[in-house]
């Protein structure tokens, strides 16, 4: 993408006016998308974006600058523009020299450039077949299909110069139903950090009919309960919900702010025991699944909560360094415009050791959540929400009724020690994260769980 | 600026045989401070441009754009847009704006303040740390300032259609912003402050500061309050949030797709007589104000519920042409890597006669709600389910009483449209284009223990 030499140049030149630290983040980003919505395919979307972003550190102030304009006097200019923030500099020129570190990227076995366009509109309309068949309540159906491919590089002047090249691919269907009670909606939108591959593992047919079934379902649904209520989370449905509830809590940015409520808990029990909480940016080939980050730090699995025990907050490189440790692969960045910061990747729940059915069959009264939607929290407080977009009561031990789609709230901190069953199974969801104007794709996971009480933002008496 | 055009020009006039070509070029220089602890903690210097090209052809439609305006690079988005077009379904209500449709005088507007660039980067530094200081100062229970911030944005854009419609589009914005702390471990509280404008020169720190301590500060010792079905009053950035999301059920997308709760109600009783919503960009005092959509056709005020009636929706070329109703000047774009949709850019209620005080007085017992949480996951424009995360303070006879947390408050959209019975007087431009005012709405199920 840029030469060697003009990229110690570059650093070097970052760094004429004093700072600690000087890195270059390149990055060259393809993109296409394909649209099926109102009966037709809509529209097919091309893109195409790179540069590079150039910062500077000095003490605990960043500067931060980038350009599209990838000649050396391009990134010159950057390189001054980011050092805005470290001016009182000695002037002297420093000498950078770069070593260049293997990485093994993901080689997609079917590059997505490489698949013709006419396959991947195939799949929309097959999604659209799929989902009308499911009843003829079902009156509009938007199916997308969407492919990026990003080659990054980061060098920096502790002599760093690494690349990776990554390909995710995602599906989506959205479905409204129309009956007696209204409109409803159903989605799924699975992804994967694979290439066109990704339909080995899944059918878009199949996630057709998982939206459109939602749609349907929800159509039949009652108000949901108010209050406060025993809450069994189907697998794969809650994973958010610890991303929310603890997850950006332990983002050693916000901690490091005075913004988390897990500050100085380290070695805590925080949690019920049995409960172990993971990010994991090596996990498979999933949604937030990379061979580095951001800043070039490779990827790992990384234990946050060990049966109930605060282990260790997630690091990007700026935090780590303020710490003298090393990043725990966790700095990302949505594009080559936007400063680094920390993030979660797949952000897991392990298995426990219950059977999951017996998790419900101990339920006497409650609300059992199968699908949602996203979530916010507070990392401040701890107070969390989130969105349920499929859930059903449970009526003596038995998953009964469908109720409308609601918002649950809770505490972080609380609903972690209210976590009193962990069932033997497991699932991922795909995701994307929003973080002051970012968004980073992740997954999230748990297996079948039981939080003793959760508030339940319905309008029906509980 | 008159780069843009050019470049917007020689894309759009590359069309040939019967095919139209639109071309969206932009250009957006931005700044964005944060400090903490009275240091800067990051200085982002940005500047961005690319452009988007639309090809239509036998009602085939196809997209592509770069984020870049090299020549070479911009030529090869024309081709990808092109090729994309031959697997579009056909719809003859596709294609670009007509000269006819683009016809009506446009409004003349002086959006763009030459100190928005022309500030020193340590002056808008400055003013962040200043907001933090001033929030810190505001209020003995304030404890720390999480994040105090400066962002600004210069946008210069121009749309070339050719079917022989341009037009230009030159603004900037800025704003500053404080997060204070209040309280410790468990016990904090969070409020948020801000002041934005047009021009460096309107924003007041002070007020950004007194929010934000204000609104922690009130929040001190909130605990969750009991199950009850309440009257809820909204502050106006909540107002502003739900306001938009009724925008979102109105826009034409939604309603020629089936997506929205407001299909086929036109004519219909869909509110409380006191609420009429209208979007008119062409009001200077919304910061969301344009003179022309981003498909180049003039904006004008639109009525979308008078008296509590629905009277219109809004409406871009194509969902224009698809209802039968033609364009609103309603089309928004997402930067130049997205096509245009639908959108509202200067939402507001018409307000009431009661200013807040009498308002809140007339509320007696009730949930003042101060934020909102999970708006995104919580509301459905389709379905109309409502259920969002809140904290705020009790009412009493009309008077402030105890913080609450942890609570939801739901409904349905077209029931508290119904139930809306108060519109504040207090009236407030807000970023994003929006306004707020105090609204009282009844009959809302508020869970908590």
């Amino acid at each position: 993408m840029i030469e060697h030499d003009v990229l110690e140049q570059t650093i070097a030149r970052a760094l004429r006016a004093g700072g600690d630290f000087a890195e270059v983040f390149g990055e060259d980003r393809t993109t296409a998308s394909a649209r099926f919505d109102d009966g037709r395919v809509e529209e097919l979307v091309s893109g195409r974006a790179r540069g590079v972003g150039v910062r500077v550190v000095r003490g605990d102030t960043t500067g931060y600058a980038h350009t599209a304009d990838l000649s050396a006097a391009g990134l010159g200019e950057a390189a001054d523009a980011a050092a805005v923030a470290a001016r009182d500099g000695d002037g002297q020129a420093r000498v950078v020299s770069l070593t260049r570190e293997p990485t093994t990227p993901y080689v997609p076995t079917m590059p997505p450039g490489a698949v013709p366009k006419a396959r991947k509109v195939d799949l929309l309309h097959a999604a659209d077949d799929a989902a009308r068949a499911q009843g003829d309540s079902i009156s509009q159906v938007s199916a997308s299909y969407a492919d990026a491919r990003r080659r990054i590089l980061v060098a920096s002047s502790d002599g760093l110069l690494v690349e990776d090249d990554q390909t995710r691919t995602r599906f989506a269907v959205q479905c409204v139903a129309v009956g007696d009670t209204g409109r409803q909606t159903g989605s799924e939108g699975p992804g994967r950090t694979l290439g066109f591959e990704l339909f080995d593992e899944i059918d878009a047919a199949d996630v057709a009919r998982i939206a459109a079934d939602r749609a349907l379902t929800m159509l039949r649904a009652r108000p949901a309960p108010s209050g406060k209520l025993p809450v069994v989370l189907r697998k794969g449905a809650g994973g958010v919900l610890f991303h929310e509830a603890c997850g950006h809590g332990l983002e050693a940015d916000l901690v490091g702010r005075d913004a988390s409520v897990f500050k100085g808990r380290v070695g805590e029990r925080v949690a019920a025991r049995g409960l172990t909480l993971v990010d994991d940016g090596t996990y498979r080939r999933e949604w937030g699944t990379s061979v580095i980050d951001d800043e070039g730090a490779p990827t790992r699995r990384n234990v946050l909560i060990d049966d109930g025990v605060l282990t260790d907050y997630m690091w990007d490189l700026t935090r780590a360094r303020k710490e003298g440790r090393a990043s725990s692969g966790n700095g990302r960045r949505e594009t080559y415009r936007s400063l680094p910061m920390v993030r979660m990747t797949n952000t897991y729940l392990l298995e426990g050791d219950e059977d999951p059915d017996g998790i419900i069959a101990r339920t006497d009264h409650g609300l059992y959540c199968a699908a949602l939607g996203g979530g916010q929290v507070n990392t401040a407080t701890g107070d969390f929400v989130f969105g349920v977009t499929e859930a059903y009561l449970i009526e003596n031990g038995r998953i009964t009724e469908p109720v409308r789609a609601a918002q649950l709230i809770g505490n972080g901190p609380e609903v972690l020690r209210l976590v009193d069953a962990i069932g033997t199974d497991f699932e991922t969801w795909t995701g994307t994260c929003g973080k002051d104007g970012q968004g980073v794709p992740v997954s999230s996971g748990q297996p079948t769980l039981r939080v003793g009480e959760l508030t339940i933002g319905g309008t029906a008496g509980s | 600026m008159s780069d843009l055009l050019a470049i917007a020009r020689r894309v759009a006039g590359a069309a040939h045989g019967g095919e139209e070509i639109e071309a969206y070029v932009s250009r957006t220089r931005e700044t964005d401070v944060k400090v903490h602890d009275a240091d800067v903690e990051s200085l982002v210097v940005s500047e961005r441009a690319g452009v988007g090209v639309r090809v239509v052809d036998g009602g085939r439609q196809g997209f592509a754009w770069a984020g870049s305006l090299d020549e070479a690079v911009i030529d090869d988005a024309v081709v990808a847009a092109r090729d994309n077009a031959e697997f579009a379904t056909p719809d003859e209500c596709l294609g670009l704006v007509t000269v006819d449709e683009a016809s009506g005088p446009a409004v003349a507007l002086d959006l763009w303040r030459d100190d928005v660039t022309a500030t020193d980067a340590g002056e808008k530094v400055a003013l962040a740390l200043a907001a933090e200081a001033a929030t810190l100062a505001a209020d003995p229970g304030v404890r720390a300032v999480e994040s105090a911030s400066y962002a600004d944005s210069a946008l210069e854009a121009a749309v070339v259609a050719s079917t022989g419609v341009e037009a230009v589009a030159h603004r900037t914005s800025c704003s500053v912003a404080s997060f204070a702390l209040a309280g410790e471990g468990v016990d904090t509280r969070t409020g948020y402050g801000f002041s934005a404008g047009r021009a460096f020169a309107d924003l007041d720190v002070a007020i950004a500061a007194r929010d934000a301590a204000t609104r922690a500060v009130r929040l001190l010792g909130a605990q969750q309050p009991h199950s009850s079905r309440l009257p809820v009053v909204l502050d106006p950035l909540v107002t502003r949030s739900l306001v938009a999301i009724i925008g979102v059920a109105l826009g034409g997308e939604a309603i020629v797709k089936g997506r929205s709760l407001f299909v086929g109600r036109t004519g219909e009783d869909v509110a409380a007589r006191n609420v009429t919503l209208t979007d008119d960009p062409t009001n200077p005092e919304s910061l969301g104000a344009s003179t022309h959509d981003s498909e180049g056709v003039p904006t004008r005020g639109v009525d979308l519920i008078v008296d509590g009636v629905l009277r219109a929706f809004l409406h871009n070329v194509y969902t224009g042409r698809r209802a039968g109703s033609g364009t609103t000047g309603s089309a928004v774009r997402g930067g130049y890597a997205a096509t245009p949709g639908v959108g509202a850019r200067a939402l507001s209620l018409a307000p009431g006669p009661k200013p807040q005080a009498e308002l809140l007085a007339a509320a007696g017992d009730a949930l003042y709600v101060q934020s909102v949480s999970g708006l995104h996951s919580g509301t459905n424009p389709v379905s109309g389910d409502f259920s969002v995360g809140a904290e705020g303070l009790m009412l009493r006879d009309g008077a402030f009483a105890e913080p609450v947390r942890e609570v939801t408050i739901a409904s349905t959209l077209p029931r508290m449209l119904h139930d809306v019975v108060e519109v504040g007087a207090d009236l407030t431009w807000l970023p994003g284009g929006g306004s707020g005012m105090t609204l009282l709405v009844d009959g809302m199920t508020v869970s908590g223990a």
